[in-house]
């Protein structure tokens, strides 16, 4: 039988904010444990929440991005369960009235255009973490984390496959960078993903029992999580087994899902309005005060690449992937003043190489745009061949020199004087006189071995345009 | 000394005619005497109060004095007082020293009252009869064989006894108003969203409001100056002008026009106490006023949806305390299930556990509409009840109780029995509005309250309409004998 599977992800974006999202104490990652936990994030007795208004922008930008309704009024609800490191014995999230509802995220997977719907996205409190090491048989709680906003994004039922649900996942991830409302850190849990999976028989409206899968915090876990899902549902069904309705764990060590609790064992949360807090109401015009506030979003700068720099639709993607590639690139062409394709090119290939390489992120790059677009100027006027230009930029890399000055001290410069290039053509061909036989009695291809001696001769400098060209007249 | 009302007490310091210090340690000699019989203290704290009262004398003598510099006051032990145990009546929190002030304990320390110490109450505020405190039941200075109310039986039996003339309460559904009426004293629920709840520590958070209790309408206006007003760490707290309330207790109040709910008197209600309200009605009629019967119909409704809501509110509000993190924990717990349950089944008593049960059960998946939802819609028709009343009438008047104070254990084994204490109270917190008791008589030998009860943030109109009736009458100025003498 073909299957078909139905893939919602349920993501959790940590917000940006200075402050907790009902108290005052701040949110910064990883500082000693319960050292930015305050009163009301302990849970105190006689402790109140207070809404950060920044939590609530936060939102709202979210929600004008992909194109969603603000709700008017929207209710906190209290979700009840006991955890340690759960401080007040419920979470403070939003249940049937959520801030934003109804929005959708264009993706592209395979060349092909998808839209996939976002359900809702709401505001919540984190909980805090549970140490289960280096306490003799306890466990520790720290409590830094209890309290900081999130936002929890809940796509509709609409991927249909691992590759979709990534890419999704990494649309989403962009652009909440893009917002400046998350950094996106998904090693230090900032962005985080659940999801649910079910499989149907291709044809079938109805959805297959779905199971829950927690705890994936890398693309490839989610990618991998899915995968492994996938075929662990298709194998129960094929052999005539029934799915169950749970939530699993994902492995990553060995890279398997594994039962946490059934439908059964879940919490009954016993939702209801926190009466601790007012419904939230959203004037119109706090919507257009943030509104003003919106960067320009993705597929708008993807889309302006391709028309002000005519960049393909590939290259416009994978500069627009993120707000700093994009700054970056666009950096480099306005101080260079060269082709953008030229400078696409060295973003995209020799410095996306050497980053991934050190494992670092563009805004991290040794080489900041004005010294890559030095370079790029110097190939555009053919001071230096590209060629010439990969050592270049490794000496750039290493040290805090610009283009010209590393061109200067291991005199690269090209050589472009015609006479000087016909000198060392004359030599070459004098010294080689079988070769140039044989060449001129048909064997075409020994013109790469007088370019090549010729570079040789001279360190790779000459201007390989007017080599070929000389050499062309020369050999005749 | 101690037979003086907070505005005499005032009066007095401000003409130097005795010192906080004596005062002070005046009320502390009385507790030391008295309160071994009445049990109204949980913690006395003597050596803070002189403390305050040593730098209240300064201000004093600086000139800087506000109405209650110096006076000495008590707090119910559900506020959050820093470097203080603040117990909430329980065994849960028996071990808690609060690293914080309440809001309301803030305010009193700015204007330089005193605090002589934290009073006892049931336990988390729920129970009408201070039977459910882990720290054993209050008595009634009136008759020790009888409960003072609850909860905040504490207070009101301390300002009985002349133990304090002033101390703070919490309202959730009669719990100033109905001891203030079995002690024979003065109280006051203000309106939801007046008084600040950060810091007290919370029952049920859509009905709990502080408020002052004292002898006199009077000292409750000068008590509620000081607590009322905006606060920005509670978000229901309201954000409006707190009034003149002592400016306004002189107002006539010819032309009042007074609302006799025919569901207040009804079956179930002691006939001396119908005939004791309609003695002060009369009263009110020689002021000026007059009297219309009007109608509250959902009024039998508010006992069933009080008995959803609070509980509901309540079992959510105390799963914080869980032994983790402060308040009791077990002894040696195996496992984390066996701390919560040991730390909890052991942390608090028979009426609480009854109460986050109910609560739990009516947030349930599946039984959330049939209870809560709906017990939020009675709660809409409940206020349109009032609100209709309000447009023909000024003030709505009544019985606080349908009894005097009872002896004690006579409702502790019938649940029902004793929420229905509470039937004519708990309507006014589920319509958030203020309410008042005043003293105006005695059965057997017992006070009896009326309430008053007005329209949002009318609390300037309720002490007004208090204090003229205590200028004609002397009810509020009897002390029980053998104590307050």
């Amino acid at each position: 039988m073909e299957w078909e599977t139905v893939i919602g992800l349920e993501i959790h974006a940590q917000l940006a904010t200075r402050s907790k999202i009902f108290s005052g104490a701040p949110t910064a990652y990883g500082a000693e444990p319960n050292t930015q936990a305050c009163a009301v994030d302990l849970g105190l007795p006689g402790v109140l929440p207070v809404l950060n208004r920044e939590a609530v922008r936060m939102a709202v930008k979210f929600g004008l991005a992909i194109g969603a309704e603000i709700s008017p009024v929207s209710v906190f609800a209290r979700k009840n369960y006991f955890y340690p490191d759960l401080p007040k014995g419920y979470q403070i999230s939003q249940y049937d009235l959520p801030v934003v509802a109804r929005g959708q995220l264009g993706i592209n997977v395979d060349g092909k255009e998808l839209t996939i719907g976002v359900t809702r996205a709401h505001l919540e409190e984190d909980a805090g973490k549970s140490l289960h090491e280096d306490f003799h048989g306890y466990s520790g709680i720290d409590l830094n984390r209890a309290g900081t906003p999130l936002l929890e994004i809940v796509s509709e039922p609409d991927l249909r496959s691992a590759k979709e649900a990534v890419a999704y996942m990494k649309k989403l991830h962009a652009l909440v960078r893009y917002l400046e409302i998350c950094d996106g850190n998904m090693q230090e849990g900032s962005f985080r993903c659940d999801a649910n999976v079910s499989i149907r028989p291709k044809g079938q409206e109805k959805f297959g029992t779905r199971a829950e899968i927690k705890n994936l915090n890398s693309f490839r876990f989610v990618e991998k999580a899915i995968n492994y899902e996938i075929e662990r549902q298709i194998e129960i069904l094929e052999s005539g087994g029934q799915v169950i309705q749970e939530t699993r764990l994902y492995d990553s060590v060995k890279d398997e899902t594994r039962s946490m609790r059934s439908k059964e064992e879940a919490n009954d949360y016993r939702y209801f309005p926190d009466p601790d807090l007012l419904p939230l109401e959203i004037s119109n015009g706090f919507i257009e005060e943030v509104k003003a506030t919106l960067p320009e979003l993705p597929d708008a700068k993807r889309d302006r690449f391709k028309d002000q720099y005519g960049l393909s639709d590939y290259d416009a993607e994978v500069l627009t992937a993120t707000r700093e590639v994009a700054d970056y690139f666009e950096s480099v062409v306005k101080d260079s003043g060269c082709d953008p394709k030229l400078c696409a090119n060295w973003v995209m290939g020799e410095l996306a190489a050497a980053l991934n390489k050190a494992g670092l992120e563009i805004e991290q790059s040794p080489v900041k745009p004005d010294r890559l677009a030095g370079l790029i100027l110097r190939i555009s006027d053919k001071t230096i061949s590209g060629n010439t230009a990969k050592p270049v930029f490794a000496s750039m890399w290493e040290s805090n020199d610009d283009a010209d000055t590393i061109i200067e001290k291991q005199d690269l410069k090209q050589i472009t004087d015609t006479g000087a290039i016909e000198a060392i053509i004359d030599e070459i061909i004098a010294a080689n006189p079988e070769q140039l036989a044989q060449y001129r009695s048909g064997k075409d291809k020994l013109f790469g071995f007088f370019v090549g001696q010729a570079m040789k001769a001279t360190q790779g400098k000459a201007n390989p345009a007017q080599l070929n060209e000389l050499l062309k007249q020369k050999l005749q | 000394m101690h037979h003086k009302t907070i505005a005499e007490l005032a009066t007095g310091l401000e003409r130097k005619e005795f010192s906080s210090l004596e005062l002070t340690r005046a009320c502390l000699e009385r507790i030391t005497r008295l309160d071994t019989r009445l049990n109204c203290f949980v913690t006395v704290t003597e050596e803070t109060a002189l403390a305050q009262a040593q730098a209240a004398d300064e201000r004093i003598a600086r000139g800087a004095a506000s109405a209650l510099t110096g006076v000495p006051i008590a707090q119910k032990d559900i506020f959050c007082t820093k470097g203080v145990r603040t117990s909430c009546g329980s065994r849960m929190l028996d071990n808690f020293i609060s690293p914080y002030d309440a809001s309301v304990v803030e305010r009193f320390n700015a204007a330089g009252a005193v605090m002589l110490g934290k009073l006892n109450m049931d336990e988390f505020a729920m129970g009408s009869s201070n039977e459910t405190s882990f720290y054993g039941p209050v008595k009634n200075p009136w008759n020790t064989s009888t409960v003072p109310g609850g909860s905040s039986g504490g207070s009101a039996a301390s300002i009985a006894a002349r133990l304090t003339p002033g101390a703070t309460g919490t309202d959730t559904g009669g719990s100033i108003r109905q001891p203030a009426a079995f002690c024979g004293i003065t109280g006051i629920k203000p309106t939801y969203g007046r008084v600040s709840r950060w810091g007290m520590i919370a029952f049920a958070s859509s009905l709990d409001q502080a408020g002052p209790m004292a002898r006199t309408a009077e000292d409750c206006a000068i008590m509620l100056q000081a607590m009322a007003g905006f606060d920005e760490r509670d978000s229901t707290c309201v954000d409006r002008p707190v009034p003149d309330y002592r400016a306004a207790l002189g107002n006539s109040l010819e032309g009042l026009r007074i609302g006799l709910p025919t569901e207040f008197f009804g079956e179930g209600l002691d006939p001396a106490i119908a005939s004791l309200i309609q003695d002060a009605v009369d009263e009110y009629k020689r002021l000026g006023a007059t009297v219309k019967e009007i109608s509250l119909p959902n009024m039998h409704l508010s006992a069933p949806a009080y008995y959803v809501v609070a509980p509901a509110e309540c079992s959510s509000n105390l799963a914080r305390f869980d032994g983790v993190r402060f308040g009791h924990r077990c002894e040696n717990p195996a496992d984390l299930a066996d701390l919560y349950t040991r730390s909890r089944g052991e942390g608090f008593g028979a009426e609480v556990k009854r109460r986050i049960l109910i609560g739990t059960y009516a947030l349930s998946a599946g039984y959330y509409d049939a209870y809560y939802l709906k017990a939020q819609k009675i709660r809409r028709l409940i206020s349109e009840d009032f609100r209709r009343a309000f447009e023909e009438v000024d003030v709505i008047m009544g019985p606080t109780a349908p009894s005097v104070a009872f002896e004690f254990g006579a409702k502790s084994a019938d649940p029902i029995a004793m929420y229905l204490s509470d039937i004519y109270t708990i309507a006014v917190n589920l319509a958030g509005l203020p309410g008042m008791s005043v003293p105006v008589g005695f059965s057997n030998g017992l006070p009896v309250g009326m309430q008053i009860i007005g329209s949002y943030f009318s609390e300037d109109r309720l002490l007004n309409v208090a204090h003229r009736y205590q200028q004609a009458t002397d009810w509020h100025t009897r002390a029980p004998a053998g104590i307050a003498d």
